[in-house]
């Protein structure tokens, strides 16, 4: 290969902040795990990412050490608990650059997250005195795209099923990318909502939504964000991404299962109807009614998962320690290695963008007429874990005219050696399945 | 764990020359004809089972579907060895087959029973596998009720 110098003045390659990958690679204990006689190749953090030791570390010291309820107690653990789980809220709100803490409502997950607010629209378009940015009615319409994982599609149908309002998506191109060419034409003063994937689980494209986001504002809609693959990923900011909201969890980013977050503007979180009703969400409770508290209060009923919210603070901490600009560029030296290596692989062929811009380190593909669950299971027996199956984007699936697909997803801790792990192992499945 | 134990030469023999493979109508128009589809909604394997019968005898066993290994191979194995049987038999060896998925891999399989379905006693030790296997038994079984064919206990895969 020739190099080719960057003419001084211009950026260099070694501009960009990077880390040291064996060095992170010792902090996840599970990484030294064998699996079936070999050691483990992890490709499936889309999925779920494995948790480092300070992550880990932080959930045994809050039972430990500081367990009690929060919101509630005037005893001194009870202080503990709810300076570490308020603290944790702050640090994930600078890690988003949101303008304020009480922008941030821990949920359960992304899945939760959205489903308040697809609620929340509910909620408010049974009460007319409700904010009419959240009424929802016949000839109002919500607008998605055809590369959603289930959990931005069924919580839509749903709410449109139960307002009379329609569902609208953004077709998906043959590369794999959103196919922005009707803006104009979905996105329109009817629509109330448009509620897209920033990076797709699938596809590993990542959506340029500035277009989108200008739009939805010349027609006075809102826009919602699925941030599930992004925030782990790369740098996001709230602020330049002008959305209304943002869901992420918080499995996908090196903290625990059970703790996700709706991220929402400010006025617009004051101005939607409670969805869950129960403790910690109400100013003042009578027999006959009840008033609610501010967010993010109000859409935080019951004990909430403290410390998965506290530990989910540790793991912000550990990334932005390594820096997620770092993160982003080991991850997108990652897929352009991968990419290349896959394509020296007969018969094999990537769903989505094959290029190593706007796109992740998620590649999903098929290996000849090998059904998915085939190929994955060879891997398996030879160490190396992917996902296969729908991926629960089952419309990208018939959009590609395959029932599932093989997906491989990297993360801060993978290695281009995983990678050839990867490859030598896909050098099996053809032996096994010729 | 073993690869060979899961992907038998018998099993990859079937998934690759699968044995009657293609929704058929009855050859004898006074039987019953019937069929099911089912669905694994995690994979999203898929099979349809199409059961031609007189009331006593399966006269035949068509099929057709898209999957994996293990619930392709698992249809041929079915057909092969449930057409021409009567129903009760059938069902005999229906059970068999349940009861080998459902054992963990601690149930040894009668080879006189289960004819190649024997080959499928690794599978039994993948559970994220079981059910590819057990998918076209499944859908077999309901096809059999709607024909007006006999029952064999509940399984829960």
């Amino acid at each position: 290969m020739t190099s080719i110098a960057i003419p001084s003045g211009m950026p260099q390659y070694d501009d960009v902040p990077r880390f040291d990958v064996a060095r992170v690679r010792a902090d996840f204990p599970i990484l030294g795990r064998d699996i079936n006689g070999h050691p483990l190749v992890y490709l499936d953090s889309a999925n779920t990412s494995h948790k480092p030791r300070q992550v880990l570390d932080v959930l045994d010291e809050h039972y430990a050490r500081h367990n009690a309820n929060v919101s509630r107690s005037v005893h001194t653990l009870g202080t503990e608990a709810t300076e570490a789980y308020e603290g944790a809220r702050a640090k994930i709100a600078a890690f988003i650059n949101a303008p304020s803490t009480d922008e941030v409502v821990f949920t359960k997950n992304s899945t939760e997250a959205i489903n308040i607010v697809a609620y929340a629209f509910s909620n408010a378009s049974l009460r007319p005195d409700a904010d009419s940015r959240f009424r929802l009615g016949p000839g109002d319409e919500v607008v998605i795209s055809e590369m959603e994982h289930h959990s931005n599609i069924v919580p839509w149908q749903l709410l449109c099923e139960r307002t009379g309002a329609t569902l609208r998506w953004f077709p998906v191109t043959d590369q794999g990318r959103l196919d922005e060419s009707g803006l104009e034409d979905l996105v329109t003063e009817r629509t109330k909502i448009v509620s897209l994937v920033h990076v797709s689980n699938i596809l590993g494209t990542v959506n340029a939504t500035s277009r989108i986001a200008a739009r939805v504002r010349e027609v006075g809609a809102l826009l919602l964000l699925d941030c599930s693959q992004s925030v782990p990923h790369l740098p996001i900011d709230v602020v330049d991404l002008d959305a209304d909201y943002i869901v992420f969890t918080g499995h996908k980013m090196c903290g625990p299962t059970g703790i996700g977050v709706l991220w929402g503007r400010g006025e617009l979180l004051a101005a939607m109807p409670p969805v869950f009703g129960g403790g910690s969400m109400i100013e003042t409770v009578t027999m006959a009614r009840s008033t609610f508290a501010a967010p993010p209060a109000r859409f935080e009923a019951g004990t909430p998962p403290i410390a998965e919210a506290v530990a989910l603070g540790a793991a912000v901490d550990y990334l932005t320690g390594i820096g997620m600009q770092a993160i982003q560029w080991h991850e997108k030296e990652l897929t352009a290695y991968a990419l290349d290596a896959l394509g020296s692989v007969p018969d094999l062929r990537i769903f989505g963008p094959t290029v190593p811009v706007g796109r992740g380190g998620t590649i999903s593909f098929a290996l000849g007429d090998v059904h998915p669950h085939d190929v994955g299971q060879v891997l398996d027996s030879l160490g190396v874990q992917v996902r296969v199956g729908h991926h629960c984007a089952k419309p990208v699936c018939s959009r590609f005219g395959v029932p599932a697909m093989t997906r491989a997803s990297f993360y801060l801790y993978t290695t281009t050696e995983e990678i050839d792990a990867l490859v030598a192992g896909l050098e099996q499945v053809r032996k096994v399945f010729d | 764990m073993q690869l060979d134990q899961l992907y038998q030469e018998i099993i990859l023999d079937h998934y690759k020359r699968p044995h009657g493979r293609g929704l058929r109508d009855a050859d004898d128009p006074g039987d019953q004809v019937a069929e099911a589809h089912h669905v694994n909604p995690t994979c999203g394997d898929e099979v349809t089972v199409r059961v031609a019968t007189d009331g006593t005898v399966l006269h035949d066993i068509s099929y057709d579907g898209m999957g994996c290994s293990i619930s392709q191979a698992s249809a041929s194995v079915l057909h092969e060895l449930l057409r021409g049987r009567g129903a009760g038999e059938a069902f005999e060896v229906h059970e068999a087959f349940v009861e080998l998925m459902s054992g963990r891999g601690q149930v040894t399989p009668d080879e006189d029973v289960l004819g190649d379905g024997v080959a499928f006693a690794g599978v039994a030790r993948y559970p994220a596998r079981v059910k590819c296997a057990l998918l076209p038994w499944m859908a077999f079984k309901d096809a059999a009720a709607r024909a007006g064919v006999g029952v064999s206990p509940e399984v829960k895969a």
